[in-house]
């Protein structure tokens, strides 16, 4: 256990270990597929299905990405999305799922599992409460780009917005170019790469998880402290920017890690049942 | 929540009143109980347009009496303008409550204005060389039709949707606002801010006028009150970010130019898209794209970011 403690600390991690019981149920990495939801489709990825969402409403178009799948429909791609606000949300199943253009505010919010890549922009909010799955997009962002993930792979090629990952739980965000003020605020798990500049604030009142950046940091916020990087985490960097095909203009072996502070930490991890026993 | 769009043709005019219509009214849902558009023409040497009106929508309903108070309202206006020297070559109805005047004066500008709205019921909504300020209940489509906006040549524009937060639903409480009695500026406003009061009272000290509670109007009377002690309007634009507090993301025209500007927090929305002949922002994407239903190329401003753009 020590060992592991040791490890998981090296990687940048944090320290203490999960107890909550939906933690260990549903989270745990060494119980890989271990919850399914009961309305899962058949995925065959091979089966290919595509339609224009210009004349469509975010409610239609959402509908008949579901219809898709029910059909057994496992990779689609929405053409035309016209920056239309919540599409591709609330998806709890293995999927490849294309946008041809840009997608709006709050895009592929509370995904569970689907691969997302959006060819053009997303607006505010995109992937919020992500839960696992990749979400990534091959141009700009906005504010509060994955506001409180908890898991899963979220990449932007281009710029994002400010607030970026505010109370993120967990997963990886991954952002090519520049990020705004506020990245990382509240931040209590997870890992946030930004491989261009940083605004002002960074990681501002951040309990837990660990920012890299490639570029310059405006400013850090409160309780943010710069963290010693590790072989391990140049590994890990190497390879999670590689799978994207990522590299700040540093150089990964030049970035800078940045971690909480802890003065301000006040975090637990048990869940209110078991706190109502214990108190 | 409130919606915000401004929009600049470098070098051009186009349909800038069909083009504000068609990203105000996708913007509806961030606000749907008044509409905006401060839209800037082509505009023609000492001469100047005045936007009035001499009731709110509402008072249409009050009977008989209205008709004859808003007629002895304009008339009374009419005679004041002539007072003063100004001689009106153009009197179009906007609506049966609202009008459009063209005309030459040389005096000064706030004697004028103090004294057309010292008329009981008459309210100036602009008054500029180019800048006409339309703004009444409803949505885009629906304002834009009653005052015939569509086919309205211009270089550029911004507009507003509201949701009534703060005030009343009225004219009087819609933006974009004047900067009274300032020629040509106005301003479209997305936030809050919380030195108000302090500010305006500073500026009142110093013989500004305000014609309403909204702090919106505020940023419109500083961005001009620098200007007239000849700042330029991006540096005007800079000091605001630091003197005003709050969270806000703010849209001015000048007769010739247009600038946005984000607080130090970035806590209200924005979306740019820029070309080399034009220019169109928003509060969501939403409405820029549509005008142009292709994909483009658009971002985010950053916090404390200050741009101004020049027609």
């Amino acid at each position: 256990m020590a060992s592991v403690a040791h490890k998981s600390h090296d990687m940048g991690l944090h320290t203490e270990q999960l107890t909550g019981r939906t933690q260990q149920r549903f989270f745990s990495s060494s119980e890989e597929e271990n919850f399914t939801y009961p309305w899962s489709f058949e995925v065959d990825f091979d089966n290919r299905a595509e339609f224009d969402a210009g004349p469509m409403t975010p409610t239609e178009v959402n509908l008949k990405i579901r219809e898709l799948m029910k059909q057994g429909a496992g990779s689609i791609t929405v053409k035309n999305p016209q920056a239309k606000h919540a599409l591709g949300v609330g998806i709890l199943n293995r999927l490849n799922l294309t946008f041809e253009g840009s997608l709006g505010y709050f895009g592929c919010g509370l995904v569970d599992g689907p691969n997302i890549r959006v060819t053009g922009r997303v607006g505010w909010s995109c992937a919020e409460n992500m839960m696992a799955g990749t979400v990534v997009i091959e141009h700009n962002a906005g504010s509060t780009f994955g506001a409180a993930i908890r898991g899963g792979d979220l990449v932007c090629r281009g710029d994002v917005g400010s607030r970026t990952g505010i109370d993120q739980k967990g997963g990886t965000i991954i952002v090519g170019g520049r990020s705004g003020a506020f990245s990382g605020f509240m931040m209590q798990r997870g890992r946030m790469i930004i491989c261009g500049d940083a605004g002002k604030n960074l990681g501002d009142s951040m309990y837990d998880g660990t920012i890299y950046v490639g570029g310059e940091v405006e400013d850090l916020g409160v309780d943010c402290v710069p963290g010693e990087m590790t072989e391990n985490e140049l590994k890990w960097l190497t390879a999670k920017l590689g799978t994207y095909n990522i590299e700040p203009a540093c150089g990964i072996e030049n970035m800078k890690k940045f971690v909480a502070g802890k003065q301000l930490w006040n975090y637990d991890n048990l869940e209110p049942a078991e706190k109502k026993l214990v108190l | 929540m409130c919606g915000i769009a401004g929009l600049i043709h470098r070098g051009r005019s186009s349909d800038i009143g069909a083009e504000m219509t068609s990203m105000l009214q996708s913007l509806k849902h961030r606000g749907p109980d008044s509409t905006g558009f401060a839209l800037y023409g082509n505009a023609v040497p000492d001469r100047y347009v005045m936007r009035f009106k001499a009731a709110e929508q509402e008072d249409m309903k009050s009977g008989f009496g209205i008709q004859e108070r808003i007629r002895e309202r304009r008339e009374e206006a009419e005679s004041r303008l002539a007072s003063l020297g100004a001689t009106i070559e153009n009197a179009d109805p906007a609506t049966d409550y609202s009008w459009r005047y063209v005309f030459s004066y040389d005096g000064d500008m706030r004697n004028l204005a103090d004294y057309m709205e010292d008329i009981e019921g008459v309210e100036i909504l602009s008054i500029g060389k180019a800048l006409e300020l339309v703004k009444d209940l409803g949505d885009a489509e629906t304002v834009s039709s009653q005052y015939s906006l569509s086919g309205f040549q211009g270089t550029h524009a911004i507009g507003h949707t509201r949701m009534a937060t703060e005030s009343d639903v009225d004219i009087r409480s819609a933006h974009p606002y004047w900067a009274y009695p300032f020629s040509d500026v106005s301003v479209v406003h997305n936030g809050q801010l919380t030195n108000y009061w302090t500010l305006r009272r500073e500026m009142e000290r110093r013989g500004h006028r305000f014609m309403s509670n909204c702090d919106s109007e505020l940023i419109a009377v500083y961005i001009a009150d620098r200007m007239a002690r000849d700042e330029d309007l991006e540096s005007a634009m800079v000091r605001s970010v630091d003197e005003l507090d709050g969270v806000f993301t703010y849209l001015v025209a000048t007769s010739d130019r247009l600038g946005m500007a984000k607080d130090v927090m970035a806590a209200k929305p924005m979306v740019l898209y820029e070309s080399d002949e034009f220019v169109g922002l928003a509060s969501e994407e939403v409405a820029i794209r549509s005008i142009f239903p292709d994909e483009i190329e658009t971002w985010d401003p950053y916090h404390g970011e200050v741009k101004v753009w020049q027609a």
